[in-house]
């Protein structure tokens, strides 16, 4: 990671190294975290000291903490909506990342953003819950037949749904990975462990070890890295939260053995522990049930880390662009394969933007 | 000492621009860069009497340039950037100047959440302001350049930002936008008024824009409360008309016209409610200038 980007990742570890900020730095901070998506985070960690910023900075996390606030009132009118529409569906439903945090107050929720409301729900009630959806509004983007195909017979999600009066966009996954993914895990038991939502009659979210999982999970099968910082941060807020009980950690990793989601748990604690210092035992990275080979972390390390720091142009290496393509064409090689993967590729570089 | 942008030698200015012109309107600084010779012609007619700053905070780096590859030379075409960000598709590069306002303004709208922002023109006399909601072809911008160009301080011809914290004006005092008809309408009737380059054909058809007066741009640090909203309403030969206005409607009003009304939640309702507790509002109805601005003496006195 480039220097100018040391004092933003320094801000995100200890908030407190904000109050000393020049405007210099803040110059570059800000713009730093906004590109990231973290302005609102950085907002939440000094909001306890937020005099002792300089005005001119402290309007601009205070207005990212009021969009992030408007946003968390949103999710929660939308749940209530959603909750009616699914009323009589059977089998739980399950909130996925940003709709979690904001509706549970989970730790990664304060000043966060988010663009879309993540379901879960079994396999088999796939098609009761599409049409309790359509029934209230919710319609499929418009997609042609192949990305109908693309999502309905190798993804692990439905295309996305939006409702036609709110707006709100809406992802229902029936997997926390594609069904084509080289990796297989077990979304039942995913789903039979987690927790139901006080206040939302219909909703529950991941039990606490699952919540790491899942969003380790969708980070590092991901191929998009423009919230790559913002989701590892959410990973930093879990970890934080749920690291002081002692009993937490070895049960994380006896959950990644059983949901066989080892190697992403491995790259999330690397990776937060490397970024942002979470704190956690120290026999945990050698004791993550799937650990990559010393050459393979190593040529992981060389990825991962520009690719983290790619939101914001200043912080970008030469190295980032080949990174950013190498994670994307890594994210579809662990999607499906090869025999899908090429065509899939080929066709997705040629197809026009046509309706 | 402190140095304003009209201090600055033709040759100075484009340094600055190439490098980064540390430009500050009322609570906001602008880093902007720019090869633009209209951009920099525009900024040195309209925005003379704004203070330079010199590295430290910045709330926006932008940037308007021309597009590179082949439309750099065949019929090109510029682009606005906030910090390496396109927002908008680009412009023909003779829009460079409008495009630099457009930008601005949708920086401060779309980022300055601190602040409850209504779009409406806000001006004040005796330490009273008046804002103006109006809609588009109501004669908005035609009635703001004309008080301003007799005697009235501009605080903004678009954006009414109020403060959280006590409920007052916050001034920009950045240059008028004035549309199609509304230019040659000024220009006769006010001829000591300095207006930049005209933009034929933009999205808003022909636009250029009126320099702020110099009293107002010294006084862009001084709040201002709200004492009257104005609904005006130009209308061929009617004579001109001041009539009570709902503040129920008016309330109505600025929260659907808000740029963040609802994003504000709870703050939004209690701001826009003192607000409107503390205004007398009013319909305005005109067709000649001379007494549109009899009657807002009305107003401030």
């Amino acid at each position: 990671m480039k220097p100018v980007c040391d004092d933003f990742l320094h801000a995100l570890r200890e908030p407190a190294v904000m109050a000393g900020f020049d405007a210099e730095t803040w110059d570059r901070v800000v713009r730093q975290a906004r590109a990231a998506g973290l302005l609102g985070r950085l907002g939440a960690l000094a909001s306890g000291f937020s005099e002792q910023l300089p005005a001119a900075v402290w309007r601009h996390l205070e207005a990212a903490l009021t969009l992030a606030e408007q946003q968390r009132r949103a999710v929660h009118y939308e749940l209530r909506h959603l909750g009616q529409s699914l009323e009589n569906t059977e089998g739980p439903v399950v909130l996925l990342k940003g709709a979690a945090y904001a509706a549970a107050d989970l730790p990664p929720a304060a000043g966060r953003i988010f663009t879309d409301i993540d379901l879960l729900v079994p396999r088999a009630q796939l098609g009761e819950t599409e049409s309790a959806l359509m029934l209230d509004g919710w319609i499929t983007s418009p997609h042609d037949a192949y990305d109908l195909r693309y999502y309905r017979e190798w993804m692990h999600e439905l295309p996305p749904m939006q409702h036609i009066r709110r707006q709100t966009w809406l992802d229902v996954h029936h997997n926390i990975l594609p069904e084509t993914a080289r990796r297989k895990t077990r979304p039942a038991l995913f789903l039979a462990a987690s927790i139901p939502l006080p206040g939302f009659p219909r909703f529950s979210i991941p039990e606490p070890a699952d919540q790491v999982l899942h969003s380790a999970t969708h980070l590092f099968h991901e191929g998009e890295w423009q919230h790559g910082l913002r989701d590892l941060v959410d990973l930093d807020a879990l970890l934080r939260a749920y690291g002081g009980d002692a009993a937490f950690w070895p049960h994380l990793l006896a959950r990644a053995e059983t949901l066989n989601l080892g190697r992403p748990l491995y790259y999330a604690l690397r990776y937060a522990r490397r970024l942002l210092r979470t704190p956690m035992p120290e026999y945990l990275e050698a004791s993550c049930p799937e650990r990559p080979g010393r050459l393979a972390a190593a040529l992981l390390d060389t990825l991962f880390l520009p690719a983290f720091a790619s939101a914001h142009a200043e912080c970008r290496t030469p190295l980032s662009g080949p990174a950013a393509l190498a994670l994307y064409v890594r994210s579809h090689w662990l999607r499906m394969p090869a025999h899908l993967l090429v065509p899939h590729l080929l066709r997705k570089a040629f197809k026009t933007d046509e309706p | 000492m402190a140095v304003n942008l009209g201090d600055l030698s033709p040759a100075e200015l484009r340094r600055h621009l190439a490098r980064g012109l540390d430009l500050r309107t009322g609570p906001f600084r602008f880093l902007i860069r720019s090869h633009s010779p209209e951009v920099a012609r525009g900024l040195a007619t309209l925005y003379p009497d704004f203070p330079l700053r010199d590295g430290g905070f910045r709330d926006f780096h932008i940037q308007v340039d021309k597009v590179s590859g082949p439309r750099r030379w065949y019929r090109p075409q510029c682009n606005f950037r906030l910090d390496h960000h396109a927002p908008f598709k680009p412009l023909p590069a003779n829009h460079a100047f409008p495009l630099l306002e457009w930008g601005m303004n949708w920086c401060i709208a779309s980022h300055a959440q601190h602040y409850l922002m209504l779009h409406a023109a806000v001006l004040e006399r005796n330490g009273r302001a008046v804002i103006l909601p109006g809609d588009p072809g109501a004669g908005k911008s035609t009635l703001t350049a004309a008080l301003i160009l007799s005697g009235w301080r501009l605080l903004s011809d678009e954006l009414t930002l109020i403060d959280r914290n006590d409920g007052l004006i916050v001034p920009l005092a950045r240059p008028v936008s004035l549309k199609n008809q509304s230019i040659e309408i000024i220009r006769a009737a006010f001829p000591e008024a300095v207006i930049g380059d005209i933009a034929l054909d933009t999205h808003k058809g022909t636009v250029a824009h009126l320099k702020p007066p110099r009293a107002s741009v010294r006084r862009m640090d001084e709040k201002a409360r709200a004492a009257h909203i104005v609904f005006p309403r130009w209308r061929a030969d009617a004579a001109v008309k001041l009539s009570r206005h709902s503040k129920a409607d008016a309330f109505i009003h600025a929260a659907t016209h808000g740029f963040n009304y609802s994003l504000l939640g709870r703050l939004g309702f209690e701001l826009n409610a003192a607000l409107i507790d503390t205004c007398e509002c009013w319909d305005f109805e005109y067709s000649r200038l001379d007494e549109a601005l009899a009657a807002f003496e009305s107003l401030a006195s």
